[in-house]
């Protein structure tokens, strides 16, 4: 059995990326994006026959019987999954291989994340009572040393990376440009109106050394969502039908100081491999990539592991290629997180939206020309949990 | 960063799984869990050995000696409540017997602080019952 061409997205839904959500819910958003991405692939709520959701913090327990309760949903499968910045592409994938067992034929997949003025949830870790995060290793053996958070280990990984290879700051600097350039044409993007320059992301603080602060996302408010269907439900579909060709995980350690040693080389090729070995296409072979991009060096490095560019060139390839949507390599054509807006999840599901986007056809004044196939990487925690999706619009 | 900071940062919660660890770093001994099947060195403490179903862990005193396997300087604070001003040194330490283990690298310029860099375990109380086991250059010879 193989997942390749059993199913497709068939409809997705997507807010603007806003700085805040004052009031709104996380249940209320999920709910929300997620009828509206119904309502997009032409169906009814009665269709829906499958549910996946994120866990989100308002429901600690029980996410997924909590949305569906709220949507008015009674389906035969329902899912939470957890995997930080994978989890977008590992719902799809989870999606696809429900279809494909039979367990049901339509399923919504719902991203959100709310963002106050002011945190409500902020614990004060000296005069907190014990919480049960202090059972975690992370808890107990990396946060007492500052380790907590993501930069400090995404600043580990990028001089384990320039260590052997090339990435100077100004080529790093570029990707951010270069993705920012791509959100002009992207009225939704957080950063929408606001082009930016290598000397603005230079001239940024040092956050932890050689990570600046425009090297990094700009959390916001936002909320994402798709509809996967069977291939023989996707053959009626309102829109250009997106088949799942291929797909893969790797999930290979949670915290940085337990990963596989050589930081620089990631567990974004296995994911990669798998994905294109099951839809028997190469990298070359697309149109489109949406590169998981939390970072700067992120993007760097997840461009080479997936196979795209050799080892330690791809700090040079940026400078000499244009993502933008009618460019040579077209990439992250939203703008990506670090200028559309990174929602918590819905961030990594702004990159499945936007290949859905792209392969039916509908991305208007950013549309790539005859836009087949895409690429599509999650990257979840420190390079820890990785998916990959590789996407076609079959004729 | 030094040794003597006051700690204001998050104080670890030992569990009945890891508490001989912090018993051992209580006494400034680093007491971590070696695979009677293979020998190898783990280090977080487990439950249950992560090098096979037919595997014991078992507890031994190691050397407290490494290197730096990889490291960032924080030149912001990465963590509310650390206490430190910054800039101070994150680090994955290798012990010489394997098993990476998080730490600070302290008592040292951030700058000189590079991977293969050796170094060695400094003991640092911070309350009763805890002491953080953290890092500093190895004395020369």
């Amino acid at each position: 059995m193989t997942l390749r061409g059993s199913a497709a997205i068939v409809g997705f839904a997507e807010t603007a990326s806003f700085p805040y959500s004052e009031g709104a819910t996380t249940l209320g958003m999920l709910a929300s994006i997620g009828m509206d991405a119904i309502r997009d692939a032409g169906y009814e709520p009665a269709e829906i026959d499958g549910l996946v959701t994120e866990g989100f913090n308002e429901a600690p327990f029980m996410a997924a019987s909590t949305v569906a309760e709220y949507m008015g949903l009674r389906p035969a499968f329902a899912e939470v999954v957890d995997h930080g910045g994978a989890t977008a592409g590992a719902m799809v994938i989870r999606a696809a291989a429900a279809i494909a067992a039979g367990l049901c034929e339509t399923v919504v997949c719902v991203t959100a994340a709310r963002k106050e003025r002011q945190r409500l949830d902020r614990r004060q870790p000296s005069a907190a009572a014990p919480s049960y995060k202090d059972r975690t290793p992370q808890g107990e053996f990396d946060v007492p040393f500052g380790a907590s958070g993501a930069v400090f280990a995404y600043a580990m990984i990028l001089n384990a990376y320039r260590a052997k290879y090339e990435a100077t700051p100004e080529q790093l600097a570029h990707i951010a440009v270069a993705e920012r350039a791509n959100a002009q044409a992207n009225p939704d993007a957080l950063f929408y109106g606001q082009p930016l320059t290598i000397d603005e992301v230079m001239a940024s603080p040092l956050v932890v050394e050689p990570i600046r602060r425009l090297d990094m996302t700009t959390t916001c408010a936002g909320a994402g969502a798709v509809v996967v269907t069977s291939a023989a439900k996707a053959k009626s579909a309102a829109h250009p039908p997106v088949t799942i060709l291929g797909a893969g995980e790797n999930h290979t350690h949670r915290s940085i100081s337990w990963a596989p040693p050589d930081l620089e080389n990631t567990g974004v090729r296995a994911a990669a491999e798998r994905a294109f070995a099951m839809a028997a296409l190469r990298p070359q072979d697309m149109d489109l990539r949406c590169i998981y991009d939390c970072f700067t060096s992120t993007v760097l490095i997840s461009l080479e592991d997936a196979g795209f560019t050799p080892k330690g060139t791809a700090g040079r390839f940026f400078a000499e290629h244009d993502i933008s949507p009618g460019g040579d390599f077209p990439m992250n054509t939203h703008g990506g997180q670090l200028s559309f807006g990174q929602a918590g999840i819905a961030g990594g599901m702004s990159l499945v939206t936007e290949a859905a986007r792209q392969l039916m056809g509908r991305a208007a004044g950013r549309q790539v020309n005859g836009c087949e196939f895409a690429f599509v990487n999650g990257n979840g925690g420190v390079m820890s949990a990785q998916s990959a999706l590789v996407l076609g619009r079959l004729s | 960063m030094t040794a003597t900071s006051a700690w204001a940062g998050p104080i670890p919660r030992p569990s009945a799984v890891s508490q001989p660890y912090w018993d051992g770093a209580k006494q400034h001994r680093l007491v971590i869990q070696r695979s009677q099947k293979t020998g190898a060195y783990v280090f977080y403490p487990r439950a249950v050995s992560p090098f096979g179903a037919d595997d014991t862990l078992e507890w031994v005193e190691v050397s407290g000696r490494g290197h730096v396997h990889a490291c960032a300087i924080a030149r912001t604070p990465t963590a509310a409540h650390l206490g430190v001003d910054g800039p101070y040194v994150i680090a994955i330490v290798q012990l010489e017997e394997g098993p990476h283990m998080t730490a600070n690298i302290i008592d040292c310029d951030p700058e000189t602080i590079h991977p293969g860099t050796p170094v060695e375990a400094a003991y640092i109380p911070i309350t009763e019952e805890i002491t953080l086991v953290q890092f500093r250059p190895a004395a020369v010879g």
